[in-house]
């Protein structure tokens, strides 16, 4: 027997954290673990409220289940972009990647 | 309080211990060990709910693939020299702040949302089983997914060749 309000507030800090990961970090690669972080929050969202108040459908299920192919695919991707960057400019940190700015 | 909710506190402790450590620990190789911790937990609670197939996706793919892929990224890239104090002090605070407030707002949202009577019980075989989840995710039935199962397929392909493309050497 547990609440669906402790599972949510577990998620919300999961969230929360990302979010301050996402303002404080410098390097991309660590903002990336961020946004995993927070899309991670999000599934565990979807999946509780699915189990515990749409017992009859699985949406929530479904849709947790391809936002973990998307997030995969979307970091594989970041990650060659990181990739490319740090061959071409020897630094992948946030505020020094401004060559495509003006 | 008897066996499955001695398991929840474990998880959610390992959870929340871990995904604040990720954003504040120095060594971003620490971050992404950190992360992995978080994740694992993250499946154990799908596991707990009963959705089994999902906390082996989950362990599959996030911390088996995903987690190795920054690993590499980081080794390969300079990315193990990046510090968390580069920031001045009154950034790191007033973020703080904000993830704190917004953190608030969403605690007491939920916890006025009056859903005291929605409580999670131990799972059995009628949660999701195995062949509900194959029809649901083969059929083209009003509550099938095959749409959405084929664009991921192109989507995972699409993204294999972007990979490929961004990152080869010239």
């Amino acid at each position: 027997m547990i609440q669906i309000e402790y599972i949510l507030i577990v998620s919300a800090v999961m969230m929360f954290a990302g979010i301050f990961g996402f303002f404080t970090r410098r390097s991309t690669l660590a903002i990336l673990l961020s946004i995993e972080l927070m899309l991670n929050a999000t599934d565990l969202n979807f999946a509780v409220i699915n189990r515990l108040m749409h017992t009859g459908g699985h949406e929530g299920y479904f849709f947790t289940l391809f936002s973990i192919a998307i997030s995969a695919a979307e970091s594989a991707v970041a990650i060659a972009i990181m990739i490319n960057i740090y061959r071409q400019l020897k630094d992948t940190t946030a505020d020094k990647l401004s060559k495509l700015k003006w | 309080m008897d066996s499955y909710n001695i398991m929840f506190v474990v998880l959610a402790g390992i959870i929340v211990a871990s995904s604040v450590l990720t954003v504040v620990t120095r060594s971003i190789m620490r971050a992404a060990t950190y992360l992995f911790f978080a994740l694992l937990g993250t499946a154990g609670m799908y596991f707990l709910m009963g959705y089994t197939f999902l906390g082996a996706v989950q362990t599959m793919v996030y911390a088996g693939g995903i987690i190795v892929l920054y690993v590499f990224a980081i080794l390969l890239t300079r990315g193990t020299k990046d510090r968390i104090s580069e920031n001045t002090r009154s950034k790191i605070a007033l973020s703080a702040l904000l993830s704190l407030v917004g953190f608030g707002l969403v605690a007491f949202i939920i916890f006025t949302a009056n859903l005291r009577a929605q409580v999670i019980t131990a799972p059995d075989e009628s949660v999701m089983n195995m062949s509900t989840l194959g029809r649901n995710l083969l059929s083209t039935d009003p509550d099938g997914y095959l749409l959405p199962f084929e664009a991921v397929s192109v989507l995972l392909l699409a993204c294999i060749v972007a990979g490929v493309m961004i990152a080869r050497k010239r």
